[in-house]
């Protein structure tokens, strides 16, 4: 309880890029939707504006990708999931749903713009229509699994692929957080599923990996972190119903 | 400095050290607020002319040196380092037996300690009650189950005395830090960790002396806590993961499923009138 006069009188300054990595860490860290309340604090914390810009300019991006947050997009078309799959680069990230491209500014959290998708950024129609009917039946699941869970299928593996007999990959990625103050909890679920499908041997390779994260803080502070891995395999009758198998762990 | 709390508040408590040393970096001249405000699993310490471990705090820290309970002597050495008056000495070798036997009893292992001290303005006194076990396979868990696993209790009782000496006011604020992590083949990896804070007052007769009113009231408030961390760690968890996502196939009032078919029967029921 007793401090030294000595200790007190000189401090070593912190560098500024030291500043602002601690700044990154911490926003990095937020828990599940309380970002905003984090980067107030650290705003106020780091006591300089400069230093906090550019450690939200190096976090966000990081931050958003790796919590799945999704976007409105501007023209109504519903929302845009961030997440590394769909990263064509730093600002622009792919909807494959409504197959357009969205222009994001993180540090903000808002879509500034929506275009469609070069062809080149698209899978083939082949490969699309098995795209879309995951999708068609994921989304089902997710409304009634999920109430508010955001979702989307990717092509991660040869979308080229123009006819049977090939091997592409689709991976689908599910994601809900909710926050809610008043009952001082909050948490997300997150599941990536890579669905590899090789016609040729007719065989569809499931991986996937669920994480967990829920925080509660009345009187308190406690976080739960967990995550599961999945594998499976199945021969091909019927792609379709196979797919949506997939869907039921 | 409000800041700064709210930030350690909202950090996952398993980074906790690392927030606070980052904290402590930016914001020198807070540093003893942020020590004194901010819970941290507690640190151990070797006292070895009584060949015990002791536990580290804010009120056995002077300056970068802390006093074990066992031999009162600072480590590292500090020559005038802050002392309790005799009696007040002699109350916390005391308390340190009565809450070792304690400890023992209710944790099969473990550290504890326990230090006195007369608080700013004069009046009564002060103590806090350290209890702290490593239950990890590498620690002292006897049941193989956790990976790691840590309980910190930090109790820290203020008492008065009334005018007559017949009663003593006591003032109680503890704090218990869980962590554990599990990691069994068929559930993966899964970790929980916080604290919990809870307070008590009380007004007790002193007849039999302070510390066994202080003994009472911390076992007490350990099985309050101890409940209330089930309540909380797992009941509350469980909660918030299932509004995340709902086990499918399960009928109850407030589920998906539920609600929807609720509101087919009362649709139903309205049309057939």
């Amino acid at each position: 309880m007793e401090d030294r006069i000595s200790e007190e009188d000189e401090y070593e300054e912190l560098a500024d890029d030291q500043k602002v990595a601690i700044g990154k860490w911490f926003l990095l860290n937020a828990p599940p939707g309380q970002v905003s309340q984090v980067a107030k604090d650290v705003r106020e914390v780091l006591m300089d504006e400069r230093l906090y810009d550019q450690a939200a300019k190096e976090a966000f991006p990081e931050y958003n990708v790796k919590n799945m947050i999704s976007l409105e997009m501007p023209d109504g078309s519903g929302q845009v999931l961030l997440t590394e799959f769909g990263q064509l680069d730093r600002s622009r990230y792919l909807d494959p749903r409504t197959a357009s491209v969205a222009v994001v500014d993180h540090v903000k959290q808002v879509c500034t713009e929506v275009r469609p998708a070069d062809d080149e950024d698209l899978p083939s129609a082949y490969v699309e229509g098995f795209r879309f009917s995951v999708d068609a039946a994921l989304m089902k699941y997710v409304d009634d699994a999920f109430q508010g869970g955001e979702c989307s299928v990717y092509c991660t593996k040869g979308k080229d692929v123009e006819k049977s007999g090939g091997e592409f990959e689709l991976t689908v990625v599910i994601c809900n957080s909710s926050y809610s103050p008043k009952n001082f909890r909050g948490g997300c679920w997150q599941s990536v599923w890579r669905v590899l499908i090789n016609e040729e041997l007719r065989t569809a390779t499931l991986q996937g990996t669920i994480s967990v994260n829920a925080h509660y803080f009345e009187e308190g502070n406690v976080q739960l972190e967990s995550s599961r891995k999945f594998n499976d395999t199945v021969t091909l009758q019927v792609l379709n119903t196979c797919l949506a198998y997939g869907h039921h762990p | 400095m409000e800041a700064a709390m709210d930030l350690m508040r909202r950090m996952p408590p398993s980074l906790s050290q690392q927030a606070l040393d980052s904290l402590l970096a930016l914001l020198p001249a807070h540093s003893s607020q942020l020590l004194s405000r901010s819970d941290q699993p507690l640190q151990v310490a070797w006292d070895e002319e009584f060949d015990k471990d002791y536990l580290l705090c804010d009120y056995n820290r002077d300056g970068d040196s802390y006093r074990s309970p066992w031999s009162s002597k600072y480590k590292p050495e500090l020559e005038d380092g802050v002392q309790p008056s005799a009696e007040l000495r002699k109350l916390e070798q005391e308390a340190n037996e009565v809450f070792s036997i304690y400890r023992d009893q209710y944790y099969e292992g473990g550290i504890s300690s326990v230090y006195v001290w007369e608080p700013e303005d004069g009046k009564g006194f002060a103590a806090c009650v350290l209890i702290k076990k490593d239950g990890s396979d590498a620690g002292d868990g006897r049941r193989g189950l956790l990976q790691e696993g840590s309980w910190d209790a930090i109790h820290v009782i203020e008492v008065k005395e009334d005018e007559d000496h017949q009663f003593g006011h006591y003032c109680l604020t503890s704090t218990v830090m869980l962590a554990l992590t599990t990691a069994n083949q068929s559930s993966g990896p899964f970790s929980l960790s916080g604290s919990i804070t809870r307070q008590m007052e009380s007004d007790l007769s002193i007849e039999n002396g302070h510390l066994c009113n202080i003994g009472r009231l911390v076992e007490e408030m350990e099985s309050k806590l101890r409940n209330g961390l089930d309540q909380v760690y797992f009941g509350k968890t469980k909660e918030v993961v299932f509004t995340l996502r709902e086990p499918l196939g399960v009928m109850s009032a407030t589920s998906h499923v539920g609600q929807s078919l609720q509101r087919m029967i009362v649709n139903d029921l309205g049309r057939s009138r």
